[in-house]
């Protein structure tokens, strides 16, 4: 990210239709109040996450970083509903979604786009959009389709490439379809879970900026799993630090900078303070994880 | 398989051409004593495609295809019951850890078993000799099929399952739409090993229990020491099998387009 010239920075469109979609007062707050994570309490337990309380309101962009381990991960398939808390509650809308009692579910309004992508293989794009929606008995096949096309339109044009199987197109434009079709699911809130982990840094800005357009179409409460610090500012509202080992919040930081946000962002001094608040936090966490592991070595 | 390219096709002529050769050369100019009993390519092949063979079997003789009718109806049969019982089966231990822990042990004893040694118990089992026969070609098609079907279930990634929950699915949809289409490959795989094995397990049952099929006919010519007959069913079997492993092939490809799709791009 050294140069000044972003021939990329034009690739989304500015004149965005925010449609039916447009942010919703009181629809996806989420807060999770001291939330923990014990994996087999009875032998050997493993911290997973500890104490960790976040309040997101709804519609907001909040990034998650942390060395691998520190618990982002558990913390999603908790609020996803692919695992359960040991300690703590998460409320959605102020409604418990996970407690102690109560186990999550997966389901439409939390919906998770993975680290290596699940688009079903098997279905076309256009199929694998529609499929929430026709599953859920949400609407009809000509409404799914409508919807469906139409969606995938708004974000960046993707209605091209509706019949096509997954495998035929690149990794980032598999990424954006997941994305949309969660988005047809009109859920709460969008889980990314190091969406663009694999991609390197010219597709991730073009990515980023793709991301960004879906965001403002469609406002949803975002929380972004990431490590890469760039990609957490440049993206979210807020960016949670995670330590390890117990996995618990270090530090949360607000990003000030305006929206919408361009690539000429990444070389703004506002952007480089941020990046170097951000790095000392993480480094000194890092630092620490890599002292413990040398002494559990020796 | 389909789309030979040119060059695939001239080598797999020059393969036959060169197998011919050496079983040729082996026949009449080995001066090997149990190679002169044998016959020779040309002496199978005149018997084959003669109007009046020698030892009652060619092309123009309707037993030559009532014994295939007869083969073709049992691989089939077979093949259908473990593609009914196999794939739902399959399905089922790679959905339960359940019961693929209770299945599973059972599955590894009882598979190694050969099918021919299946043979008497079946005849004991089974009222006729027909569906004896039947049984021990179902048996290795149904293992294949079963734990093919199994090992396709347990190789989805789970990011589809969790996917497939995020959006709302209820069971039977996770069914019809992952776990069917994911495991489909090897299914796939699986009913083309089936097939396989349904055909050399149903000529070893037809030799020891049946009154008519290819497997009989070969181990009849060979009591009646009609030699070319032999190969000639031995031939009939091999392009059975093959012609239904590829039909196989072909509807699988029907149904996994996008596998087609994707791998063509790779190209």
């Amino acid at each position: 990210m050294t140069t000044g010239v972003h021939p990329i920075a034009s690739t989304a469109p500015e004149n965005v239709d925010t449609g039916d979609l447009a942010p919703r007062p009181g629809f996806g707050k989420l807060t999770l109040r001291n939330v923990g994570k014990i994996y087999d309490p009875e032998g050997a337990a493993v911290v997973a996450a500890s104490d960790c309380s976040i309040d997101i309101a709804a519609g907001d962009f909040l990034a998650i970083v942390g060395p691998s381990g520190c618990g982002k991960s558990t913390l999603m398939n908790i609020i996803a509903g692919f695992d359960t808390l040991t300690s703590g509650e998460i409320l959605l809308d102020d409604a418990p979604l996970a407690t102690l009692e109560r186990a999550p579910r997966p389901g439409s309004d939390r919906v998770v786009v993975f680290q290596n992508g699940a688009l079903f293989p098997w279905k076309s794009v256009l199929e694998n959009v529609m499929y929430g929606p026709l599953v859920q008995n949400a609407l009809d096949r000509a409404g799914a389709e409508e919807k469906a096309l139409d969606l995938l339109r708004r974000c960046g044009g993707l209605d091209r490439v509706a019949a096509s199987y997954p495998a035929q197109l690149s990794s980032g434009m598999q990424r954006r379809v997941e994305i949309v079709r969660a988005l047809m699911n009109d859920p709460k809130v969008l889980l990314l879970d190091e969406p663009f982990r694999a991609m390197d840094t010219v597709s991730k800005t073009t990515m980023h900026e793709h991301l960004l357009q879906m965001y403002r179409v469609c406002r949803k409460t975002i929380i972004f799993i990431t490590h890469d610090l760039e990609e957490a500012i440049f993206l979210a509202d807020r960016v949670v630090v995670m330590t390890s080992r117990p996995g618990t919040i270090k530090t949360m930081l607000d990003v000030t900078l305006p929206r919408p946000r361009t690539a000429g962002l990444l070389i703004s001094n506002e952007f480089r303070e941020l990046k170097a608040q951000l790095s000392t936090a993480v480094h000194e966490e890092a630092k620490r994880a890599f002292e413990r592991g040398e002494k559990e070595q020796a | 398989m389909i789309a030979v390219n040119k060059q695939q096709f001239w080598y797999m002529w020059v393969g036959y051409a060169l197998a011919l050769t050496a079983w040729y050369a082996a026949t009449n100019w080995l001066p090997v004593a149990a190679f002169e009993r044998l016959p020779g390519p040309l002496e199978v092949i005149t018997e084959w495609f003669s109007p009046d063979p020698a030892y009652g079997i060619s092309v123009f003789t309707g037993d030559y295809y009532i014994h295939i009718l007869y083969s073709f109806y049992r691989a089939t049969a077979a093949f259908l019951m473990a593609v009914l019982l196999g794939v739902p089966l399959g399905i089922f231990m790679g959905w339960s850890k359940t019961f693929s822990d209770f299945a599973s042990a059972l599955f590894g004893l009882l598979r190694p078993i050969p099918p021919l040694a299946w043979v008497p118990l079946a005849i004991l089992l089974f009222p006729s000799s027909e569906s004896a026969v039947i049984y021990v070609t179902f048996l290795v098609a149904f293992f294949a099929t079963t734990m093919n079907t199994y090992v396709g279930v347990r190789s989805i990634d789970r990011d589809y399952f969790r996917a497939a929950a995020c959006l709302g699915s209820r069971p039977r949809h996770v069914l019809r739409h992952v776990i069917v289409p994911g495991a489909l490959p090897h299914i796939f795989t699986g009913l083309q090993i089936a097939m396989g094995a349904a055909w050399f397990s149903l000529a070893a049952g037809e030799m020891i229990a049946s009154q008519y099929g290819l497997g009989y006919m070969i181990f009849e010519a060979y009591n009646l020491i009609q030699f070319p007959t032999i190969v000639i069913g031995m031939a009939t079997l091999g392009i059975a099998g093959y012609l239904s492993s590829a039909a196989i092939r072909v509807i699988g490809n029907h149904l996994m387009k996008w596998r087609e799709q994707s791998l063509g791009m790779e190209n």
